[in-house]
C-alpha cells in the first residue's frame, strides 16, 4: 500500500458543494467567468462548424486514443526505444513523488538553481514546483497565465487559462506585489502588462540552463515530443537553456506522425477557438549544435495505470487536455475551478482527479462525480468523445460501494422497494399525499430534510388529491 | 400498432393533468392508448446517483410492463432517455421490446404531425430540457409543434441550451450550485416576458416552476402536452388544486 497522498488534489479544500457555496459568493469571480466562458463557447462554436468532418476527427481522434490506451505497453517500450537512439534519456515515474526527485536530481546535477518551466498540466499535477522549491531550485513560469497565478500565490482554476477568474484590475495589482522593477504607474492596459511579463520573462529565458516541459503528444515510433502553445514563450523555453527535461502522462502517445494530423486539427479548434495553435514546437531527442544539448523524458503515471484497468473510467485517459468541457459546464461557470480543489478542474476534472487520486477514503475527490448536473453539454463538445456523464454515473456508483450503507443508501433501497410492486407503489404515493397537509393554496415552501435543502430555494407543487392512474382507473376501468 | 403511456411516476404523482393531456391528445388524432397500471419508475434517480443495481430491476420490470405493446410514449425526454439510452447498458438481458419515445419524437416522427390542430392564446417560451436535447435528440419538433399552435405567441429563450441546474439528486446535494443555475434560467424567462414557461420534462419545469413561485414571478410552467391538447372547444386552464 502506497500511504502517500497523490498532490493531484490540493490539501485543504472542503468537499465541493462546501467549497462551491464559498465560490458562488465571489461576484467578481461570477462576472469574470461568465464573460471569458461564454466568449471562448462562441468562437469554438464558430471553429467547429466551419468542419464538415468535425464529427468524423471525432471518431477518428477517440479511435486512435484508443488503440494506444489498448497497446499501451507497446507504445511505450516503443518511444523510449525512439528517445534513446536520438539522444534523449527517458526515466519512469511512478508517482508524483518519484518524477519530482527526478527532475531535481536533473536540476542539482546541472548545479543551478533556477529553472523555466513550459506551461505543463503534469508538472502541476504532480506539484513539482512545490517539491523544486522544498529542494532549492526555484521554478518559473513562463507563461503568461500561469505566471499571474505563480505571482498571485494563487491556485489555477481553468486548464488552458489557468487565470480566467482574473481580470486585468487584479493583474496589474499582482503584476505591481510580484515584479520589483515594475514601474508603479503601469495601466492595466493589456499591452502594458504583457510588455512587464515580457521584460520579466526575457532575462529568465536567457539566464536559464535547465528548463521543465509538459508533452501535448509523444509520437510513439520516432520518439519525438510535441508541445503547442500560444505565445512563443514555451519556444524560448524549449529552446534556449542546455539541459531540457519533459514530463509527459504515459497516456499522451500517439502511434505514428500521421496521427498527429487528427489531433492538431482537433486541438486548437476545441481549446482556444483557433483553427491552428501559433505554436507548435516538435523535437526528437537532440540535434548536435542545435537547441538543448541534453533530453531527459519523464514517463509518469501517478494513477494512469489504475484508471486504465478501469474499463469504464478509463476513457478519461483520451483527454487531450482542451478544456472545451469547462467552457460548456453550467457548474464550471458559475463556480470556478478552484471549488474542484485539483489541478484538473470541471467536468474532465470531476472524472480525472478521483481516478488519479485512486483514495476511496478522500471525501473531496469522491464528492467530485456529483458536481455535475449531468446536462451532457460535456460530453457534446469533448473532442475525443468521452463519456463524461457516463464516468460520471460510474464513479458515483464507486463511491456508494466504498461508503457501504448510509442513510442515503437505506432510502434508496426502500425507494426502489416501493417501486418494483405496483401495490407498495400506489401505497406510497397515497401517503405521500399526505404532504398537502403542508401546502398553502397548493404549494409547499419547507419540507423537512433532506427536502429542505430543495425548498430553501424553490416551492415544490402539492400533489393533487387524484393521481394521474386513479383518474384513469375512474374514468377507463 | 399497441401504444402504452408511460405516465412516469413524477406526471403520475404530481402533474395528472399532463398525463390526461397526452391521452386526449393522441386521442384526437386517432392513437388510442393503454395506460398498464403495473408501470411505476423508470429508475433514472437510482442511476444517477450511483445505484445501478436498483434501477437495473426497475429496468427488468419495465420490460415485463411493457413488453407486450408496439411503441410506448413517455412525456419525458429524461425518462424516454433513461429506457433508451442507459437500459441496454444495465441489463444484458435487455428485452428487445417496443420503442420508447418521448412525446413529440412520437408525434413527429411516427405520427407524422406537426400540426396538432391546437389552440392556446398565450405567450410562450419553451426550455429544451438537456436529455430530450443531447441524450435523444429531439432538435427542433417540441418547437416546430409549438409553431403551429393557434393563438401561440412563442418567444425565444435566451441561452436556452443551458441546464436549469436539476440535475435529479444534484439539485439537493450541490443546492448552491444548483440555485445558482436556477437563477440564470429564470433570469432567462423573465427576459422573454412570456407568461407560459413549456418543457417537455416535468421534473426540470417542477425545478424551475419552483423558483418562478418562489418568487412569486406570475410565470407558470406548462408542460407541452398541455399546450398541445388544448383546442378552441376545450381551451387549456390552469389546473385547479382540489
Amino acid at each position: 500500500m502506497d500511504a502517500v497522498r497523490n498532490p493531484v488534489t490540493w490539501l485543504g479544500t472542503p468537499p465541493f458543494p462546501e467549497a462551491a457555496r464559498e465560490a458562488l459568493a465571489d461576484t467578481q469571480l461570477r462576472r469574470n467567468l461568465a464573460a471569458a466562458t461564454a466568449t471562448i463557447r462562441a468562437k469554438r462554436a464558430g471553429v467547429v462548424a466551419e468542419m464538415p468532418d468535425w464529427e468524423r476527427l471525432r471518431l477518428a481522434g477517440q479511435a486512435i486514443k484508443d488503440e494506444v490506451l489498448s497497446n499501451l505497453d507497446t507504445y511505450l517500450v516503443k518511444l523510449e526505444e525512439a528517445v534513446t537512439a536520438r539522444g534523449g534519456v527517458v526515466h519512469w515515474a511512478r508517482d508524483a513523488a518519484e518524477a519530482n526527485q527526478i527532475v531535481l536530481d536533473i536540476a542539482r546535477a546541472k548545479e543551478t538553481d533556477e529553472v523555466v518551466k513550459v506551461k505543463s498540466m503534469a508538472t502541476a499535477e504532480i506539484g513539482l514546483n512545490e517539491a523544486l522549491e522544498a529542494g532549492g531550485v526555484h521554478a518559473i513560469e513562463t507563461d503568461l497565465a500561469e505566471l499571474i497565478v505563480q505571482l498571485g500565490d494563487d491556485r489555477p482554476s481553468h486548464i488552458l487559462v489557468p487565470a480566467i477568474h482574473r481580470n486585468r484590475a487584479e493583474i496589474r495589482d499582482i503584476f505591481r506585489r510580484g515584479m520589483p522593477d515594475l514601474p508603479s504607474d503601469i495601466s492595466d492596459e493589456p499591452t502594458e502588462l504583457a510588455g512587464a511579463a515580457r521584460s520579466y520573462l526575457r532575462r529568465k529565458f536567457l539566464s536559464a540552463k535547465v528548463a521543465v516541459s509538459g508533452a501535448n503528444f509523444g509520437v510513439a515510433d520516432t520518439g519525438s515530443i510535441v508541445v503547442v502553445e500560444s505565445e512563443g514563450n514555451g519556444r524560448m523555453c524549449l529552446t534556449l537553456p542546455e539541459t531540457l527535461v519533459t514530463v509527459m502522462g504515459i497516456e499522451k502517445l500517439v502511434p505514428t506522425w500521421r496521427d498527429l494530423e487528427v489531433f492538431l486539427q482537433l486541438l486548437p479548434r476545441s481549446s482556444t477557438a483557433e483553427r491552428m495553435n501559433p505554436y507548435t514546437s516538435v523535437w526528437s531527442g537532440v540535434t548536435p549544435g542545435d537547441g538543448p544539448q541534453e533530453f531527459h523524458l519523464v514517463l509518469l503515471d501517478n494513477g494512469r495505470t489504475a484508471t486504465l484497468a478501469d474499463q469504464v473510467g478509463r476513457q478519461a485517459l483520451r483527454c487531450i487536455r482542451c478544456s472545451a468541457c469547462l467552457n460548456v459546464c453550467p457548474v464550471y461557470e458559475r463556480t470556478g475551478g478552484q471549488a474542484y480543489g485539483s489541478v484538473y478542474p470541471g467536468p474532465i476534472g470531476a472524472i480525472l482527479t478521483p481516478q488519479l487520486a485512486n483514495d476511496p477514503h478522500d471525501e473531496q475527490a469522491a464528492s467530485l462525480p456529483y458536481a455535475s448536473s449531468l446536462c451532457g453539454a460535456c460530453y457534446e463538445v469533448c473532442p475525443v468523445r468521452i463519456n463524461i456523464p457516463e464516468v460520471l454515473t460510474h464513479l458515483r456508483a464507486e463511491a456508494v460501494r466504498h461508503k457501504g450503507s448510509s442513510a442515503e443508501s437505506v432510502g434508496m433501497a426502500a425507494l426502489a422497494w416501493v417501486m418494483r410492486d405496483q401495490r407498495r407503489y400506489e401505497l406510497a404515493m397515497h401517503a405521500g399525499q399526505l404532504a398537502r397537509l403542508l401546502a398553502k393554496d397548493g404549494t409547499i415552501s419547507r419540507l423537512p430534510w433532506p427536502g429542505s435543502k430543495w425548498t430553501a430555494t424553490r416551492d415544490v407543487p402539492a400533489p393533487p388529491e387524484e393521481s394521474f392512474r386513479s383518474w384513469w382507473r375512474r374514468t377507463h376501468d | 400498432m399497441r401504444v402504452a403511456l408511460f405516465a412516469t411516476c413524477i406526471t403520475d404523482t404530481f402533474f395528472p393533468e399532463t398525463a390526461k393531456s397526452v391521452v386526449r391528445l393522441l386521442g384526437r388524432l386517432g392513437c388510442a392508448v393503454d395506460f398498464p397500471l403495473a408501470q411505476t419508475c423508470c429508475g433514472q434517480m437510482h442511476f444517477n446517483t450511483g445505484y445501478a443495481e436498483h434501477a437495473a430491476g426497475l429496468a427488468r420490470r419495465y420490460g415485463e410492463v411493457f413488453g407486450e405493446f408496439d411503441a410506448v410514449i413517455a412525456p419525458s425526454g429524461s425518462c424516454a432517455a433513461m429506457v433508451r439510452d442507459i437500459y441496454p447498458k444495465l441489463t444484458d438481458d435487455a428485452p428487445g421490446g417496443p420503442k420508447t419515445y418521448e412525446l413529440s419524437e412520437f408525434l413527429v416522427d411516427v405520427l407524422r404531425v406537426t400540426d396538432v390542430g391546437a389552440y392556446f392564446p398565450h405567450r410562450v417560451t419553451y426550455h429544451p430540457t438537456c436529455h430530450s436535447l443531447r441524450m435523444l435528440g429531439v432538435g427542433d419538433r417540441p418547437l416546430s409543434l409549438l409553431r403551429a399552435v393557434r393563438g401561440l405567441d412563442l418567444v425565444e429563450l435566451p441561452q436556452a441550451e443551458t441546464c436549469c441546474g436539476f440535475g435529479g439528486t444534484f439539485a439537493i446535494k450541490n443546492a448552491d450550485t444548483s440555485t445558482a443555475m436556477l437563477g440564470d434560467k429564470m433570469r432567462a424567462v423573465a427576459q422573454t416576458k412570456a407568461e407560459v414557461l413549456s418543457a417537455g420534462d416535468n421534473s426540470c419545469l417542477m425545478h424551475i416552476g419552483g423558483g418562478l413561485s418562489r418568487l412569486r414571478s406570475g410565470i407558470r410552467p406548462v408542460h407541452l402536452a398541455e399546450i398541445l391538447a388544448s383546442t378552441e372547444e376545450d381551451p387549456w386552464t390552469p389546473s385547479v388544486i382540489r
